[in-house]
């Protein structure tokens, strides 16, 4: 199992999972939009960029597209 | 040693790779993705196609182009960039549980459980029923799969399947045991759950909601391709109009096989594939037929639902401009991260719009990787 952190809260999960799908396995919110809608992953692979979260303090990375790893700090606006 | 580059590593993408080692070049695979197989294989590549792994390509996954001037030199290219779905919008499509039909199949197999979630799958084409049957052997209940098309369409096309009765068998082992409604499609999403028409308001975890696919056309574009109404132009040889650049893989996995050898393959080898090649096209140009959009998709948006999904317009400010460019420049649709990769097909159908010209960087990127590309 590999541990990341999602907003604070500790999480295990299978090799070969995304950053995305470690994500909504706990909340459906990734993000607000420029108004303050919260959003959530459209496509699922890589080009609708509503599942941008911050990535070891790195704003704006699409979650789909990266597998998570051990120690990962993720963070979404939700 | 000729060399030769490919992009995309999914079946188009994987077969072109092979059939360009056998041809004797030097071959590159860059893909944007994790794992190779693409969009609809998603790095588990069935037994037969392992083959295309030759250990010869020098493989490189995760890689983002945003720039012609980021490509490795090569004496050809080949792209197979792929497709992506068509979203229409719709009252409450931007929810956080409405995703793509190919979307949420995607989730799920890169670490999403849906085991006992209930799913409303909806929209048009053969897909639906792929991603039905997948996510229900995933353990999802799947409430319904609403296909818009008019039942004597797809009833006409089912039975027009005796010509290829391995499809046939395929889709009645897909379409066993799942709720299939035709002349159904979403009116509007609410949290929790989903209105279809024709079978109202149906409670789900998930809407899993695709209108077909659409060509990612923007590399080709970006290298100077002639694109026609959403096509990259290719010759048989799958040559586009730019020397040296050839352009596989739109439509089914079949299709894509044989688009990728005959891109990688030298001339004769490639002929032996026209026929088989060009029947795929034509089941390809079947299906487009049978599950093409109906008019009322395109009266779903209110003037409140948002359109441009990055930067948030509303239908209303978009429906009075002249075109996409004045869209863009006015009301900012289509100028956010996306680059108007989803509300760009939206308006083509809900406008009558053609896409706007790409220009570089075709992905947002850092000043960092752009400052790179300097030496």
């Amino acid at each position: 199992m590999i541990a990341v952190t999602i907003n604070g809260r500790r999480v295990d999960v299978e090799p070969g999972t995304t950053v995305a799908a470690a994500v909504m396995r706990g909340q459906a919110g990734f993000r607000r939009s420029v108004t303050g809608e919260l959003r959530g992953p459209l496509c699922g692979m890589g080009i609708c960029m509503e599942c941008r979260v911050t990535l070891n303090g790195r704003p704006h990375e699409r979650s789909c597209q990266l597998l998570c790893a051990e120690g990962m700090e993720i963070a979404t606006d939700a | 040693m000729p060399s030769t580059l490919v992009i995309g590593g999914g079946p188009a993408g994987l077969a072109a790779a092979w059939a360009a080692v056998q041809s004797g070049d030097a071959v590159t695979l860059l893909d944007d993705n994790p794992a190779l197989g693409g969009q609809i294989w998603r790095g588990e590549i069935p037994a037969r196609y392992r083959r295309f792994l030759d250990p010869r390509i020098t493989i490189r996954t995760g890689v983002q182009i945003h720039s012609a001037t980021q490509l490795p030199k090569a004496d050809r290219i080949i792209l197979a960039t792929g497709t992506r779905e068509r979203f229409l919008p719709f009252p409450g499509w931007t929810l956080p549980h409405v995703l793509g039909a190919g979307g949420l199949q995607a989730m799920v197999k890169s670490g999403l459980p849906i085991a006992g979630k209930r799913v409303v799958v909806a929209g048009a084409g053969p897909l639906l029923l792929a991603v039905a049957a997948y996510l229900r052997k995933r353990g999802a209940k799947i409430v319904l799969v609403a296909e818009q098309a008019p039942y004597q369409r797809v009833s006409r096309f089912t039975q027009s399947l005796w010509r290829t009765p391995g499809k046939l068998l395929q889709a009645a082992q897909l379409a066993l045991g799942l709720r299939y409604r035709t002349d159904a499609w979403p009116l509007r999403a609410d949290p929790g759950s989903v209105t279809i028409q024709g079978h109202g308001v149906l409670p789900c975890d998930y809407l899993a909601c695709g209108f077909g696919l659409v060509t990612n056309t923007e590399l080709p574009e970006l290298l100077g391709c002639r694109v026609d109404t959403g096509a990259v132009i290719t010759d048989s040889k799958q040559r586009t109009t730019v020397p040296h650049i050839h352009f596989a893989g739109a439509g089914s996995v079949d299709r894509s096989i044989l688009e990728g050898q005959i891109a990688g393959f030298d001339l004769e080898r490639a002929r032996a594939l026209y026929p088989a090649r060009d029947a795929a096209v034509r089941f390809d140009r079947r299906i487009d037929e049978a599950f093409q959009l109906r008019s009322e998709l395109s009266t779903l948006a209110t003037p409140e639902t948002i359109i441009c999904r990055c930067e948030d317009v509303p239908f209303s400010a978009v429906w009075q401009q002249r075109d996409w460019r004045s869209a863009k420049l006015q009301t900012r649709c289509g100028m956010g991260p996306c680059q108007g990769r989803i509300c760009g097909p939206a308006l083509e159908h809900l406008c009558g719009w053609p896409a706007a010209s790409v220009r570089p960087p075709i992905f947002p990127t850092r000043l960092e990787n752009l400052l790179d590309l300097r030496d």
